[in-house]
């Protein structure tokens, strides 16, 4: 074919494909050039390419801050005890929906169980500070009418944690279990009436059948879980989060909202967001290739 | 122990545990509920747990007397729609012609979109862009940075390249130009995954937080979401100020914050319920296949 006969036969693809590439190239590449500035001493009259380079003197100075190793070391924290507490709750809850008869109960049960996902984090901070406020929230009034005295749920740091902890499972429990329960519809049925056959009780054959067939799911997921635990979220602990509580909730998203738009310090901010983002690509690719090598399942 | 009765007890343990795992999801609505019911007297003496005491309508009075409530409500509905109907329009653009492999630099596009799931420039550089397009304090702000999701494409793309081919290439014999074919064949076999990735982009609006505390400083432009942070924001400091003996005279009654998070989370649980059994399947077909 052609070249122009190719072109008459594809302008309207290309047509259609230049909207959204126009879109990558100014929204999602734009913001890549503007990371030249963690190597510049950036200075908002002279703009991006006017600044002063300054080679890694910001990383240095990046490096030099306390802040910058404990809102490091808060990420991790953060992202390692949600994995533990978070990850195995989904799975408990799939097999126990899976091995719910009921079509309807199920049903609702899901419905139900999915809402959390859809709610903002701001909504959830409104909630958690209804239930978890110090003054009035419910479960600390209910404590008192107990005789128990009140628990500091938001302003202490660890039960803040376990605050933190407990809104999460709260709003990913249930969705967390679309995935598992995708793989549990390719079971084969034959197998758990052979186990029946063989005198199996059920939970003999969630041990043996259920938990086996859903283990490529966990084990990819827990990869590709292990490989977020640079990147967090900004809504969660800045909303969950305040001041009483910094030193565990200040983490690399915050901090960089902080120094950079509320601080003004550009240049800093971009440093720590660039060191954010290459861990994090060094984090998930590897675990990209753990997990094509362990499960032959992968996100690329 | 029978094997039926052993089966009957696990059926009810487990449709037990279920329950209590359901009610743990719905209590704290249950509650922001009641509280948003109940009359200030009972709310402050701790009376109020997950039912409404003393029964009134005044913080939903309230919150729709509040012109300027009411004016970011309006707001934030057109916002969402807007940016949902632009970001289907975008999505579609791009998942349609990735998926005819006959298109030249097919595999260069996808790499160029697919590499930005993986690395970006972080907020500071996107930031410093948005100050230099003169999009602060713009609603574009808010809608044009996250137009295409690559998450939401993958998944529109394996939607497509399930559709049977013959029944573009009929369309082609026929006649049918690129974009009739999309038009007329392609999307109205996609309804179900086109209303999941609609309801996905409108959830991420609604619930879109960030972008607003970042781009808007004029309060004529803050979404739900940012009026609803600063109600809860005005809290959090209450409770610190409040250990070192300070008053919260100017402080919002805790009804009418409860009335505000049901008043933003309403829309959502009004739209979802119908979608769900389209999304569940869309995001399967989004995980299998990145």
């Amino acid at each position: 074919m052609s070249k122009a006969s190719y072109f008459r036969r594809y302008w309207q693809l290309y047509a259609l494909l230049s909207l959204p590439i126009i879109y990558f190239l100014i929204f999602r590449y734009g913001p890549m050039y503007g990371v030249q500035i963690a190597f510049k001493d950036f200075n908002l009259f002279q703009g991006i390419g006017g600044s002063e380079w300054i080679g890694f003197d910001a990383f240095r100075e990046v490096f030099g801050m306390r802040e910058f190793y404990s809102t490091l070391r808060n990420t991790f924290m953060l992202n390692f005890l949600d994995l533990l507490v978070s990850f195995p709750a989904p799975i408990i809850l799939a097999i126990m929906l899976y091995e719910i008869k009921s079509v309807w109960f199920k049903k609702i049960s899901q419905t139900i169980l999915y809402i959390p996902h859809f709610i903002s984090w701001v909504i959830i901070g409104g909630i958690v500070y209804q239930l978890f406020g110090n003054q009035s929230g419910m479960v600390n009034e209910v404590l008192q009418g107990l005789g128990l005295s009140p628990i500091p749920f938001l302003t202490e740091k660890n039960p803040w944690l376990i605050t933190y902890l407990f809104t999460g499972v709260w709003q990913s429990a249930g969705w967390g279990t679309i995935l598992y329960l995708a793989a549990l519809t390719g079971v084969n049925r034959e197998l758990f009436e052979a186990a029946e056959v063989d005198g199996a009780t059920r939970l003999k054959k969630i041990r043996y059948i259920t938990l086996p067939s859903i283990k490529p799911t966990i084990v990819t997921l827990l990869i590709l879980n292990l490989g977020k635990m640079v990147s967090i979220g900004f809504d969660r602990p800045y909303i969950i989060g305040n001041t009483a509580v910094r030193e565990y909730s200040d983490v690399l998203s915050t901090f960089v909202y902080r120094i950079g738009l509320e601080s003004g310090q550009y240049t800093l901010a971009t440093v720590v967001g660039l060191f954010q983002a290459v861990v994090g690509l060094v984090f998930i690719l590897g675990s990209n290739y753990i997990s094509k090598k362990v499960t032959g399942n992968g996100i690329i | 122990m029978s094997e039926r009765t052993s089966n009957r007890i696990f059926d009810i343990v487990n449709i037990t545990c279920v329950t209590l795992f359901v009610l743990f999801c719905l209590a704290p609505f249950l509650h922001v509920i009641a509280v948003s019911l109940s009359s200030n007297r009972a709310i402050t003496s701790g009376e109020v747990t997950i039912f409404p005491i003393e029964v009134n309508w005044n913080a939903y009075i309230n919150v729709f007397s509040d012109n300027a409530m009411i004016r970011s409500l309006i707001f934030t509905i057109i916002l969402t729609v807007a940016t949902t109907l632009l970001c289907m329009i975008f999505t579609i653009a791009a998942a349609y012609p990735l998926t005819n492999t006959k298109l030249k630099g097919r595999k260069f596009f996808m790499y160029l979109i697919i590499i930005t799931m993986f690395f970006s420039g972080g907020i500071i550089p996107e930031y410093l862009l948005i100050r230099d397009l003169k999009m602060i304090d713009s609603v574009w702000s808010l809608i044009l940075p996250g137009l295409v999701s690559p998450f939401n494409l993958i998944i529109l793309i394996s939607f497509f390249n399930n559709i049977p081919p013959s029944l573009e290439e009929s369309a082609e014999i026929d006649g049918s130009s690129h974009f009739r074919t999309l038009m007329s064949i392609i999307l109205p076999l996609s309804m179900p995954v086109m209303a999941t990735l609609a309801l996905f982009y409108a959830v991420g609006r609604w619930n879109g937080f960030q972008d607003s505390l970042m781009y808007i400083n004029n309060p004529d432009l803050y979404p739900l979401q940012l009026k609803l942070f600063q109600m809860v924001q005005n809290n959090m400091v209450s409770e610190l100020t409040q250990m070192e003996g300070a008053n919260r005279t100017a402080l919002t009654p805790e009804s009418l914050k409860a009335a505000t998070v049901i008043f933003a989370t309403v829309p959502i649980l009004a739209v979802y319920p119908w979608l769900q059994k389209y999304f569940v399947s869309g995001v399967m077909l989004g995980a299998v296949k990145g």
